[in-house]
């Protein structure tokens, strides 16, 4: 039992390492700011989560498990509004993604009127 | 009342589970800054359905449960598109429209979208939020209103 324990924590970490690299393999990659915070995403979802079930497992039924799981849930509530915070941001200054087609950048241009 | 009372046991709760001890002094001490939280969460007017929504209660894990499921596709689609020699990408920036009647309910809608990789909600105007995607395909799973139909349900219970 230890052991299948041992074995699958080790598996969730090494999967967990594998898609934080990933994002950041991402990061260089992609051209801009928008399409690189997709790559963050890799890494602060389930890169981040595989790595606190990996923990976890190893932590067993303790307070230090009970901590992991808080924090998994921490991160599931900020990342996405930092995320957001810094793409909005960069949309109120006029940022223009690159690659997307030109009727998109038409259609959802900033509408002042319907702003509430 | 129910709010500060719910507020007040979930605070002390969170204070125990961080610290681990359970020896008098530790004990006080927690209950004089749960207190003292309370009282200026009071003073600046917190206490509503926004700051402790005690309405949405277990429903929401059957959400959670389900956008896992699809947080975890959607990790490997990008993971994919990212590691492909001729990375395959086609930005998309479109509005998405939603359904949900509060706005407790859109940020669940909103940070929905933005936490399932490949699709960013970068703004919320009226009804509709603008969405940024990473390929056509993640643009259209927004789009097809699943997860829109399935926050605005989580909101009527």
């Amino acid at each position: 039992m230890e052991m299948i324990l041992y074995i699958a924590s080790g598996a969730l970490l090494a999967a967990g390492s594998f898609l934080v690299l990933v994002g950041t393999i991402g990061m260089l990659r992609l051209p801009d700011f928008f399409t690189r915070l997709h790559a963050a995403g890799i890494t602060d979802t389930l890169g981040a989560e595989l790595l606190l079930i990996g923990m976890m497992l190893q932590a067993g039924f303790s307070l230090i498990t009970v901590k992991l799981i808080l924090i998994s849930l921490f991160i599931f509530f900020t990342s996405p509004t930092a995320t957001h915070a810094v793409a909005n941001a960069a949309r109120t200054m006029g940022l223009k993604p690159a690659l997307v087609p030109d009727e998109d950048i038409e259609t959802t241009s900033v509408r002042r009127g319907s702003a509430k | 009342m129910v709010h500060i009372v719910g507020l007040g046991a979930s605070l002390f709760g969170f204070w125990l589970l961080m610290s681990g001890h359970f020896g008098p002094l530790l004990i006080s001490l927690g209950v004089a800054s749960v207190v003292l939280v309370l009282y200026i969460a009071h003073r600046m007017d917190l206490y509503d359905r926004e700051t402790f929504p005690v309405h949405l209660k277990g429903w929401i894990f059957g959400y959670w449960g389900w956008l896992a499921k699809e947080i975890f596709k959607a990790n490997i689609d990008v993971a994919k598109i990212v590691l492909a020699p001729s990375l395959p990408i086609s930005p998309r920036m479109v509005r998405v429209k939603a359904t949900q009647k509060t706005d407790l309910g859109m940020v669940i809608f909103a940070n929905s979208i933005t936490l399932t990789p490949g699709t960013v909600a970068v703004d919320i105007e009226g009804d509709e939020i603008i969405v940024h995607a990473l390929s056509q395909e993640l643009a259209d799973g927004v789009l097809n209103g699943d997860m829109d139909g399935r926050v605005t349900a989580l909101e009527e219970r």
